[in-house]
């Protein structure tokens, strides 16, 4: 069963094109980890199959379905900065809102969605916590708040933006631990990830990425010379001017 | 049904305008959390002052004042203004701020002029608020206008604060987020078209982001933060009101604008968590605690190397050790005495740990040294690198991380540079010893 596939996405930012025609299949059940340098459009692969940014092009399908028409399969751990960890609320509210999507806009949550929201708290470590503002948490703490808000969520196919970054060696294993056990439930999880030499032991695949898609596939199989090469060997000089060059065109050029 | 109550509380007190001020604190409460959770407050201030033209259009309009007109002039130019900003981010490089300023001033700017070349009588009183004015018709509107946004705001609670804190999250749970933005920014202008006969569209901003303000900072949760700002919000519109008619010359606008910001200053200073003078008697208690702690420090350092032969620590050699002058030495005693952890010997020449001062010390010096020896194990620091960070953690370990440290260390006894780690055990023998010591100290 393929639970992801993306035909020629293609996402512009300010009309420059940041990533070209991702073409990609991904196996249900698959840890996959997304590498790549800074600037290669790891994190606007992601936002851009969730739709929280536009794409430019192409399509993507969830369990064989346009993914807006799946959304509630999906879900999604945005990057720990992206939000204020000042907000009003409690380490609860925060997971609770994980059992929203199935329960609409307008249905209160209600004893059972409680019950998930805490076991995803217990299982994260973080359940004693669970009447704290959010911003009295330390990094992996509140990386591990998003972890249970996405497991609250219950999907098949899980986006996590980064959760590895600034969060302590403890946190780092418990989320690695986490990971591997949604696995064995058959539940497909892609990662960005920055770390190369960690990505072996974490992942069985990876997307190699540098504003187009380098190369997908077995782990160890991803680990040459030429592909890493290809992924970290500087951007693509020509393709960047021509994108530089493409941008500052007329608005009717890039109309189809 | 609802204007029945209304009329029925204006009634009661005699006049409009109480009940008025009580409407734009509810409006202006309720919304004005989202808006400062959202960091929005200035798209406040741009519709506030962008809806101008729009009052000035529904006098002209309707020159027998319909309230219905002059709502719905102001609230289609407000929209008009969000939506000008809105292309001017997308179509240049300017950001958002910048766009709200040009829009917030220029519509403004328009509705003046068009107001001076018009004369209209009454316009003024939408510049800088007036409660006195309110007619039957003008509390029909507010009424209905404070329903719609109440209700709705209750009835998108969960999406909003969703969308509030993760906008990204809120798209892939599925929510229409265009939609609901939308909808946020039609409800501010709503309140804002409320709000403007109480206190003016110069200062409805106010109404809507002083009492939301105040409010978070004194809670944690938004539903609470909700409640507090209408609170305050009501406070300070009626009690504006009330001030404001004690002497003619007072506008009701900054009276009311005034009256909020009190509040603020005073939540500012004094409220309990997050106002500046407990986060300041918090910071200071901190610092006197780490100070106690590293005399008691300083104290057991000297009696170790005296072989803890004796129990006092002459208060000379205290300052040598603490390179302090004796002044000070006799000050930070005096901070362990009235803890009860210290006692003096008569004449202040040397003090003595009491028990709990001990237990204290020890432990500090165990935090101290743990911390060393688990910086230069586990994380390969080098021995000469570790005191300084260990200096500040040793305050801050817990007696959870000390057992975890313990135990990770394989309950180690010396640190890394060979002076033996005070065990429990050997903290609780110390302090039999010490009373023994005290009896043959004194």
């Amino acid at each position: 069963m393929i639970a992801l596939e993306t035909h020629d996405l293609t996402v512009t930012y300010h009309k420059r094109p940041v990533l070209y025609g991702v073409d990609v299949e991904v196996e249900q059940g698959s840890l996959v980890g997304i590498i790549g340098p800074n600037g290669a459009g790891k994190s606007t692969l992601i936002k851009s199959i969730m739709g929280v940014v536009p794409t430019a092009g192409g399509w993507t399908k969830v369990f064989d379905k346009p993914i807006k028409e799946n959304l509630h399969r999906v879900g999604y751990v945005p990057q720990r900065e992206s939000v204020d960890w000042d907000f009003p609320v409690t380490v609860m509210d925060v997971a609770l809102m994980g059992t929203y999507g199935k329960l609409g806009l307008f249905r209160r949550a209600g004893k059972k969605e409680k019950l998930i929201a805490s076991e995803a708290l217990d299982k994260v470590g973080m359940l004693p916590y669970a009447k704290r503002q959010i911003g009295n948490l330390s990094g992996g703490q509140q990386q591990r708040v998003f972890l249970a808000r996405a497991l609250a969520q219950d999907s098949d196919l899980y986006f996590m933006d980064e959760p590895f970054t600034g969060v302590d060696a403890a946190t780092e294993s418990a989320i690695i631990t986490l990971l591997k056990e949604m696995r064995e439930k058959g539940k497909t999880v892609l990662v960005v990830h920055h770390d190369l030499q960690t990505a072996r032991d974490y992942f069985d695949h990876l997307l190699l990425l540098n504003m187009r898609l380098v190369a997908f596939g077995k782990t160890e199989d991803m680990y040459t010379t030429e592909l890493l090469q290809k992924t970290y060997g500087g951007r693509l000089t020509i393709l960047d001017e021509v994108a530089g060059q493409s941008a500052n065109l007329p608005e009717a050029s890039h109309k189809k | 049904m609802t204007l029945d109550l209304a009329n029925h509380l204006a009634l009661t007190l005699g006049q409009k305008a109480p009940i008025a001020a009580i409407y734009v604190g509810i409006c202006c409460g309720l919304l004005g959390c989202f808006v400062v959770v959202r960091r929005v407050a200035l798209v406040g201030d741009a519709i506030s002052h962008a809806v101008f033209p729009g009052v000035v259009a529904g006098f002209i309009w309707s020159p027998e004042r319909n309230p219905w007109v002059i709502f719905l002039c102001a609230l289609v130019v407000g929209l008009f203004g969000v939506i000008v900003v809105r292309a001017i981010v997308s179509s240049t490089r300017l950001k958002s701020d910048a766009a709200l300023g040009i829009v917030l001033a220029s519509f403004f700017a328009f509705g003046v002029f068009w107001n001076s070349t018009q004369q209209l009588a009454g316009v003024k009183g939408f510049l800088f608020g007036d409660l006195t004015t309110i007619a039957d018709a003008d509390l029909w509107m507010m009424t209905a206008a404070t329903a719609v946004v109440t209700i709705l705001i209750f009835l998108f609670l969960r999406p909003f604060r969703v969308l509030s804190f993760d906008e990204g999250f809120a798209i892939g749970l599925g929510y229409p987020v265009k939609l609901l933005n939308a909808l946020f920014f039609g409800l501010l202008a709503f309140a804002v078209v409320v709000a403007m006969q109480a206190v003016g569209v110069i200062l409805v901003s106010a109404m809507l982001i002083t009492p939301a303000a105040t409010a978070y900072l004194l809670t944690d949760r938004i539903q609470k933060m909700m409640g507090l700002s209408v609170l305050i919000g009501i406070f300070a519109a009626v009690g504006g009101w009330w001030i404001s008619g004690l002497d003619n010359r007072f506008q009701t606008g900054p009276v009311i604008t005034l009256l909020g910001s009190m509040v603020f200053a005073l939540t500012y200073f004094f409220a309990p968590r997050h106002g500046v003078l407990a986060k300041f008697l918090r910071h200071a208690g901190r610092k006197s605690r780490v100070h106690r702690e590293n005399t008691l420090k300083s104290i057991y350092r000297v009696l170790e190397s005296d072989g803890f032969k004796v129990a006092g620590v002459g208060v000379e050699r205290l300052a040598e050790v603490r390179k302090l002058s004796l002044e000070e030495v006799l000050k930070d005693g005096k901070d362990l005495v009235s803890n009860d952890e210290a006692t003096w010997e008569e004449g202040k020449t040397a003090i003595y740990l009491t028990s709990s001062g001990w237990r204290r010390a020890a432990e500090i010096v165990r935090n101290h040294r743990l911390w060393e020896l688990y910086l230069t194990d586990q994380a390969d620091y080098a021995a000469d690198h570790v005191h300084d960070d260990a200096e500040k953690i040793e305050h801050v370990l817990g007696a959870d991380t000390v057992r975890k440290l313990e135990r990770d260390l394989d309950f180690p006894e010396f640190d890394p540079h060979g002076k033996p780690i005070p065990s429990l055990e050997a903290t609780l023998t110390m302090e039999k010893t010490t009373g023994k010591q005290e009896d043959t100290g004194y």
